[in-house]
């Protein structure tokens, strides 16, 4: 491999746009659905942020529910990462026992919030699912279970010898590097940057239990995958001693529908890393702009590098080792060719999708946004 | 007339090209449920593969404009003809072989390597990129499996004395205990089988997360089938292979025979498919690094071994 070019921008929605043109509930829902996987922790992003910009303080109870919820998530995620980490180096036994795992989260968080992918936990000023004493003894009795398994695949991911083969040395992004490509979360941790925006950051109850970050100095994938199962580990322990020291209190408090002008921006840590989310009001009911930086957005800028010199086999291995999120990533559509380079915003892909849709014979050009 | 009659049901039927393909079949079944189940999924049902055949079978087959079309038609059944001419030289049933002269080990071990080419020039003149980068590391891989598996088939030969399937299976046969002696070269040759067949973790070849699936990556429809098909005989015909050289064990009486032979290369099919499931699929460089390092010197070891002993009868 001597050379690679990032491409990206296959999958813009213009979901920025949109939150712009709708009120502030409505935009939950949409910024719920800005990643597939990491859907409570966007939403958790976007809720702290309306809440700062009113002032609200959320009760403690609800800001543990978030926790629990997202640590969740994070195993829900991570396990998916495992199985598609397993499934790009041929693996595909582990794949399959990896996803059983997950199959096991995603019951639980179907428990909590009814459904699989975007459980509606969050809401402006607390949460909308309580825990009561079954859903409790179900977490726990899946953490212990999850517990075990989890440790199994350390010892595997410690002693397989034809992972190590696989995974050592390959898509390397040194410490220096990361720091230049602005690297987050696990591939960060991974080249022995110990940051994490539940430690730096922390709120509810990454405030009361500190968090200890892994990291591993190999900066490799084999160092990823590491960091990405002691975290599993750590996210069990982190639901556990939630789960234990649930506070009462109520779950929501009353935020005003209307948001006072002003501006904020609130970094939370998504799965894959660092997620921000900047939210300007302008004291209506609807946001003057919402910017969505998703932490695969930080990443790709040190894929180049971490492809360059390696072999073709890895090149898969490489590109999923940062877990990307694609839809998270793009924002507008560049079309480079041989004499001009076109570039398609929202406007003009709007334009577009209507222009289509009126050829197949549906005109939506009337419906308002 | 009767004689002639009498060599056609068997190299057609029975133990031949019908045994061979529906045999085939099953064992694919095996191999997938097997699988299946090591992976704590359910699997598929028992007619699955023919299934699957009979499907590709009636779907339409698209040759790529780039492609050499006579190339592209031709390689399936050449691969599928040389699987099915080799499986006459391999015993089956009892210890005799449909055909058998000294020396056929040798034709066997040739016309195993018609199928591995058929599929490297199938990928060649596809003229895909996915199907030309699996093609050379079809013939990569090819170069280096084939020493340590022809070495660990010549060892149990030198020290049976004779170059004939049947006669070797003759010769363990008649001396059970000595078979242990090439246990090592067993595991050699299963290894080495497993690489042969592209199964991972040697399936660097048609790694479906790296190059979608390598050689064949452009086939489809008929000429798909029959691929898959050869695949299946070839498979067929490896488990015979290693049951006649490196388990013969024979009571004689044919109905035991034949619950011996589905034992005996069901348990070497389980053996692979263990070997499947439990093992990432290794970078074409390390399978280089490995067959060179660890599988010929074990398999000459094998040879020093059997020809010390040759000499101590």
């Amino acid at each position: 491999m001597i050379n690679a070019i990032i491409g990206i921008g296959y999958n813009h929605r213009g979901l920025e746009k949109a939150c712009e043109s709708r009120n502030y509930i409505q935009d939950l829902y949409i910024i719920e659905r800005v990643c597939g996987i990491c859907s409570h922790i966007h939403s958790t992003a976007f809720c702290m942020s309306i809440e700062t910009l009113t002032g609200v303080t959320v009760s403690k109870r609800a800001e543990y529910i978030r926790v629990v919820v997202a640590e969740l998530e994070r195993l829900h995620s991570h396990l998916l990462w495992l199985g598609i980490a397993f499934h790009e180096i041929g693996f595909d036994t582990m794949f399959m026992y990896t996803w059983r795992n997950r199959e096991k989260v995603l019951n639980l968080l179907a428990t909590i919030g009814g459904n699989r992918v975007n459980y509606g936990v969050n809401t402006f000023g607390g949460v909308r699912r309580d825990f009561d004493e079954t859903i409790n003894a179900e977490i726990l009795s899946t953490v212990d279970l999850l517990e075990e398994e989890i440790k199994s695949y350390l010892h595997l991911a410690l002693t397989e010898s034809t992972l190590a083969v696989r995974l050592v040395g390959v898509g390397k992004l040194s410490h220096e590097d990361a720091i230049k490509f602005g690297a987050v979360g696990p591939v960060a941790r991974a080249a022995g940057i110990a940051e994490d925006m539940r430690v730096i950051e922390p709120f509810g109850a990454y405030k009361d239990f500190p968090l200890h970050v892994a990291t591993d100095q190999g900066a490799d994938v084999y160092g990823k995958t590491v960091v990405r199962i002691l975290e599993m580990q750590e996210s069990l322990r982190m639901i556990r001693l939630c789960i234990k020291n649930l506070p009462d209190g109520p779950l929501t408090v009353r935020v005003p529908r209307r948001v006072p002008a002003g501006e904020v921006l609130t970094r939370v840590e998504a799965p894959r890393g660092e997620n921000i989310h900047y939210v300007r009001s302008n004291g209506t009911d609807m946001p003057d702009r919402v910017r969505v930086r998703a932490p695969s957005q930080a990443n790709w800028h040190g894929m180049q590098h971490m492809l360059q010199g390696g072999n073709l086999a890895d090149v898969p291995i490489t590109i999923a080792a940062i877990d990307p999120c694609y839809s998270c990533t793009d924002r507008a559509i560049i079309i480079h060719s041989e004499n001009e380079t076109k570039l398609t915003d929202w406007r003009k892909l709007r334009q577009y999708s209507i222009d289509w849709y009126k050829k197949q014979g549906v005109d939506c050009s009337t419906l308002k946004l | 007339m009767a004689q002639l009659l009498a060599i056609i049901w068997k190299a057609l039927v029975i133990p031949g090209f019908l045994f061979m393909s529906s045999y085939g079949f099953l064992v694919e079944f095996v191999d997938r449920k097997l699988y299946a189940r090591m992976q704590n999924r359910i699997g598929p049902p028992w007619y699955q593969p023919l299934a699957d055949f009979l499907k590709l079978i009636g779907k339409k087959t698209i040759i790529p404009s780039d492609a050499d079309e006579s190339m592209f038609r031709n390689m399936p059944i050449i691969s599928l003809a040389a699987i099915a001419s080799a499986f006459l030289y391999v015993p089956v049933l009892g210890m005799n072989a449909v055909f058998s002269f000294s020396g056929d080990l040798i034709i066997v071990l040739y016309f195993l390597a018609i199928p591995t080419l058929a599929m490297f020039l199938a990928g060649w003149y596809s003229r895909g990129v996915f199907a030309t980068l699996g093609a050379t590391r079809i013939l990569t891989q090819m170069f280096v499996y084939e020493v340590p598996l022809f070495i660990s088939l010549l060892a149990p030969a030198l020290l049976a004395g004779s170059w004939s399937i049947s006669g070797i299976a003759a010769y363990y046969a008649a001396h059970p205990l000595y078979a242990l002696i090439n246990i090592p070269c067993m595991f050699v040759a299963l290894v080495a089988f497993q690489c042969k067949m592209e199964r991972a973790p040697f399936d660097s070849p048609e790694a479906e997360t790296e190059i979608v699936s390598g050689a064949l990556v452009e086939y489809g429809g008929r000429l798909l089938a029959f691929f898959r098909w050869g695949s299946d005989c070839e498979l067929v015909l490896i488990l015979s292979l290693f049951s006649a050289i490196y388990l013969p064990f024979m009571t004689g009486i044919l109905w035991l025979d034949l619950i011996l032979y589905f034992v005996k290369t069901l348990l070497g099919l389980f053996l692979l498919t263990l070997m499947r499931a439990t093992m990432a699929r290794l970078v074409i460089n390390e399978i280089v690094r490995f067959c060179w390092k660890y599988l010929t010197p074990v398999a000459l070891l094998q040879v020093v071994f059997n020809l010390l002993i040759r000499r101590a009868l």
